[in-house]
């Protein structure tokens, strides 16, 4: 019976298995860089953490780019990439606003709704574009990009949405907490635990794996490729339409420049969070840890003692560095498998 | 490849080559770079026509000023993409020679040792991007996002806010004069050398075939002898240092020195060369049609600007133009395949690119 086997099943108990699979995962490892960042900055200087603004900053400040490190997982996870959600951001921020200068009594939830609406159409555009004509999806979301921001900017002028036309209960939306834990990073984490739910057991999200893995396989396998491509688009914009309302909801101001580079952020959370690039692995909980450690980075260089013109350089290391231990494990994993198929 | 479907031509004995499926006219002129060319000739003279002023004594100039960094960049990111990898860190060693430049002359440093310092750090920071790719083998994608950030980073960090604006004037005025009486910047004889450099380089030497080759499909590229990890680095060393001559250039002509200067360049560079006819995918494009990308969108955004609209609209179309230029082909080739008398002659329904690909 054995003898039929590659490798023995593992004679460990079940919790140990567990425990192993995570401190050995790539994610466990981006976690600790994060907690030991805030345990550094905290010791520094407690307020970090121990106050009443440091803790909901600390929490809330990453809900936007998680949102977008989401989406942008869910893309890259395909083998394509969405530069466009900057922009998108940006658009439905605007939009967002108008929505409450034209009738400041909007209900809640109908301007999440609309924002992921708007947010979703624009998805659609790069989805039908890059699924429908097989067309590289870094082209066609680079073209995106300058077509919607500059619509925004051609819209929008030197006009500013300012804190006094968005109505004081979304305002408070803005920085409410529910059991110490602010309302839009639950919101952030609830989208996170159905997307990693979905990608992780449902036929769809395995399905995504599949199309990075090898397209081409995929489509003679006979999976809807087009179709699932297009809803990953669709999902990117939908998100990156919920992080603008939470721009306005937070900041509670839009202009032309709004999201601006935060595309090449989203990006490079993903790419830290372990990730590959080239699709077909990572998770979307190592997305969304690499989002946090990329905000929290920012907020934490000045409390220890970096003038915080260094951040991006820090940020610049800390990429190279993701992908060099990716690279690292691999051809480590790559050996052991070899030495397995060997002495069987 | 596209080529080796193409059928025999009627008379033809069992084996032909594409490249003399078509007469060399067709090849020459029905392929994308050409209808790139095209459309700048016509928008130039359109505007000629139409933009009051745009004939004027300055607008060439200003123009070619403009476009110069772009023009620059352009010639070692298309190598770049035409092996399947991408540079986007470009802006950011831009923004870091700049920096350097300013700091090395306000320390007493003269003007030719400073950039001459910076051009170094250009060919170091190409130099770990090229072995972090070509030699370590991660995703070009990945590498320079990452130093996308740590260059700029470095940039800013040097600087802070401030900003260096004393430069010698000679040399400031090196940057913005004119050849004698000519409307043409004195930026274009560099330009100029190092175009015919590339050309030679990519189009009539065995290092450019190796560059194609690398693109088509690398491995075979290795089989067939092409060292491909040194082409890769070699580019990326070449486009760290065009990237800091550029940066020099910027520096000079505007007299500031800034950690954010030039920021999003990067992918102003690529969308002028993706739209410039080079696969995205690598192994496709030439150089001709890059720089006409370049020039279009220089003068479709001087044109507007003189009739006073908007630099956003100038994005726009930009941005519609980069995805018409992907999307026209699958478009083309949809069509051509609907139209029942051309889908017996499937190589007269292959579109342009195709003879592109033949000729390259």
């Amino acid at each position: 019976m054995s003898t039929d086997l590659l490798v023995e099943p593992s004679s460990q108990s079940r919790g140990h298995r567990i425990l192993t699979t995570v401190v050995r995962s790539r994610e466990f490892s981006i976690a600790i860089v994060l907690v030991l960042i805030v345990l550094a900055a905290t010791i520094r200087r407690p307020t970090f953490v121990f106050s009443g603004d440091g803790w909901r900053d600390t929490l809330l400040t990453p809900s936007i780019l998680l949102l977008l490190a989401i989406g942008q997982m869910v893309v890259i996870v395909t083998r394509n990439v969405d530069l466009s959600v900057g922009s998108i951001l940006g658009v439905t921020a605007y939009v967002t606003g108008k929505i409450f200068i034209a009738n400041p009594e909007t209900s809640v939830v109908l301007v999440f709704l609309a924002g992921m609406l708007v947010g979703a159409a624009l998805g659609a555009i790069n989805g039908f574009l890059v699924a429908f004509f097989r067309v590289p999806a870094l082209v066609v979301t680079l073209g995106t990009m300058y077509i919607f921001r500059g619509v925004l900017t051609n819209q929008i002028g030197s006009e500013r949405i300012v804190a006094g036309d968005i109505p004081a209960n979304f305002e408070k939306l803005g920085t409410d907490q529910i059991l110490s834990i602010p309302l839009l990073t639950i919101i952030g984490l609830v989208v996170l635990a159905i997307v990693g739910y979905y990608l992780y057991t449902a036929r769809g999200g395995r399905e995504l794996y599949a199309i990075g893995s090898d397209p081409d396989a995929a489509r003679l396998y006979g999976l809807g490729v087009g179709k699932r491509v297009f809803g990953a688009f669709v999902l990117s914009g939908a998100l990156a339409g919920l992080a603008g309302v939470f721009h306005i909801a937070r900041y509670a101001t839009a202009f032309a420049g709004t999201g601006r580079d935060l595309e090449l952020q989203a990006v490079a959370a993903v790419v830290i969070g372990g990730v590959a690039i080239f699709g077909g692995s990572g998770t979307v909980w190592g997305a969304a840890i690499g989002a946090f450690l990329l905000v929290t980075i920012n907020r934490a260089l000045p409390s220890l003692g970096i003038e915080d013109f260094w951040q991006r350089a820090v940020v610049g290391a800390l990429i190279l560095g993701a992908i060099v231990l990716d690279r690292v494990l691999a051809v480590r994993q790559a050996r052991k498998l070899a030495e397995s198929r060997d002495h069987s | 490849m596209t080529t080796t479907q193409s059928p025999a031509a009627p008379a033809a004995p069992t084996r032909t080559y594409a490249d003399y499926s078509a007469p060399l006219w067709r090849r020459w002129l029905l392929t994308r770079e050409m209808a790139v060319i095209a459309l700048t000739v016509a928008v130039f003279v359109y505007a000629t026509i139409n933009v009051e002023n745009f004939d004027g004594p300055l607008t060439v100039k200003f123009l070619l000023q403009d476009i110069a960094p772009i023009l620059l960049i352009a010639l070692p990111m298309t190598l770049i993409i035409i092996t399947g990898e991408i540079d986007l860190s470009v802006a950011s060693i831009m923004g870091l020679s700049s920096v350097l430049l300013g700091v090395f002359h306000d320390s007493g440093m003269s003007i030719p040792a400073a950039a001459l310092l910076a051009l170094l750090a250009g060919l170091l920071c190409g130099a770990l991007n090229g072995f972090l790719i070509a030699y370590v083998g991660l995703p070009s994608l990945a590498v320079t996002i990452g130093t996308l950030a740590l260059f700029r980073g470095i940039a800013v960090g040097l600087l802070g806010t401030t900003a260096i604006t004393e430069f010698t004037d000679s040399w400031a005025d090196l940057a913005t004069n004119t050849i004698g009486e000519s409307r043409i910047p004195l930026v274009m004889i560099p330009f100029a050398v190092l175009t015919v450099a590339f050309v030679v380089l990519l189009h009539f030497s065995t290092f450019g075939r190796g560059i194609y080759e690398i693109g088509l499909n690398d491995e075979a590229a290795h089989f067939t002898g092409v060292n491909v990890a040194r082409t890769k680095f070699i580019l990326f060393v070449l486009s760290g240092v065009v990237s800091a001559f550029a940066g020099i250039y910027f520096t000079l002509r505007y007299g500031s020195a800034r950690g954010d200067n030039a920021t999003g360049y990067e992918l102003q560079v690529i969308a002028a060369v993706l739209l410039g006819g080079v696969s995205i995918f690598g192994g496709r494009g030439r150089l001709h049609g890059v720089l006409a990308g370049v020039v279009l969108i220089g003068v479709i955004s001087s044109a507007l600007r003189l009739e006073s609209v908007t630099v956003n609209v100038t994005n726009i179309i930009v941005g519609l133009l980069l995805v018409a230029s992907v999307i026209l082909p699958s478009v083309l080739a949809w069509a051509s395949s609907r139209l029942p008398r051309k889908a017996t002659t499937p190589p007269e329904s292959s579109p342009t690119p195709n003879a592109a690909s033949a000729g390259v």
